[in-house]
């Protein structure tokens, strides 16, 4: 499995993106590996996945579908412990299935579009903290 | 409940104070009118930005002589480190599960 430390999640899986793509998007079958949750595969749908509540949070995480392109690509806003975030599901078919990438990112596309023109991005700012943090040590 | 993360998060979010942060890790300490120079706006703007990021933690200043001094303090990233290492396990235990309940769908 790939991982970088910018919260990007990718792997290949021998399966086929529409079935992927069923598992990401039918509520009951995202119970099944990611949490209990209302969710609808339609842009504009607000929901909610519930998991155990903790201390200091209900576990509550306040989402809002986003993109909707069947079997390519699914993305939902990511809101809780006061953290506004958002997933973006992507479905690449591959020969031997589908290669599925994940990335979380603290900021709303739309709000990354507002700062058109910068020449600096977040996600290369996310990749750069590791080396950071390092350097502390 | 608004947490140090969020704080972070919303303070590096603008991409000019994120360069004025990066640019003081990278170079040291500057003074305003030093950062101006790179910054591409005006000194108003550079101070209020300066200013989100002090309120944050991330830059803490000393005055010397006529001028101010701003300093960098990446320590104060660390709970958006942490963030990261706790979504980062996350999502690699779902995809996990993700996978799991790929193989029992064949059945």
């Amino acid at each position: 499995m790939t991982t970088t430390r910018s919260l990007v999640i990718e792997k290949e899986l021998p399966h086929p993106p529409e079935k992927v793509w069923r598992a990401l998007t039918q509520g009951p079958l995202i119970k099944e590996w990611l949490m209990e949750n209302d969710f609808q595969p339609v842009v504009g749908h607000r929901f909610n996945f519930r998991s155990t509540p903790m201390p200091q949070w209900n576990g509550v995480i306040d989402s809002e579908v986003l993109v909707v392109e069947p079997n390519k690509k699914l993305s939902y806003s990511w809101n809780a412990l006061g953290l506004e975030s958002v997933v973006v599901w992507t479905l690449l078919a591959t020969s031997g299935g589908t290669l599925v990438r994940m990335e979380q990112s603290g900021f709303r596309p739309d709000q990354q579009h507002a700062y058109q023109g910068a020449n600096y991005g977040w996600q290369k700012f996310i990749g750069g903290l590791e080396r950071v943090v390092a350097g502390l040590q | 409940m608004p947490s140090a993360e969020a704080s972070i998060f919303k303070v590096l979010a603008d991409p000019t104070r994120r360069a004025i942060f990066e640019r003081l890790r990278r170079d040291g300490d500057q003074t305003v009118h030093a950062l101006t120079e790179s910054a591409g706006v005006s000194q108003p703007m550079v101070s209020k930005h300066l200013s989100a990021l002090k309120r944050a933690r991330l830059v803490c200043h000393r005055r010397r002589g006529r001028e101010t001094h701003y300093r960098a303090r990446p320590e104060a990233l660390a709970p958006l480190v942490d963030w990261m290492r706790h979504y980062g396990a996350f999502w690699q235990d779902r995809f996990d599960r993700l996978e799991d309940l790929l193989k029992r769908m064949d059945r």
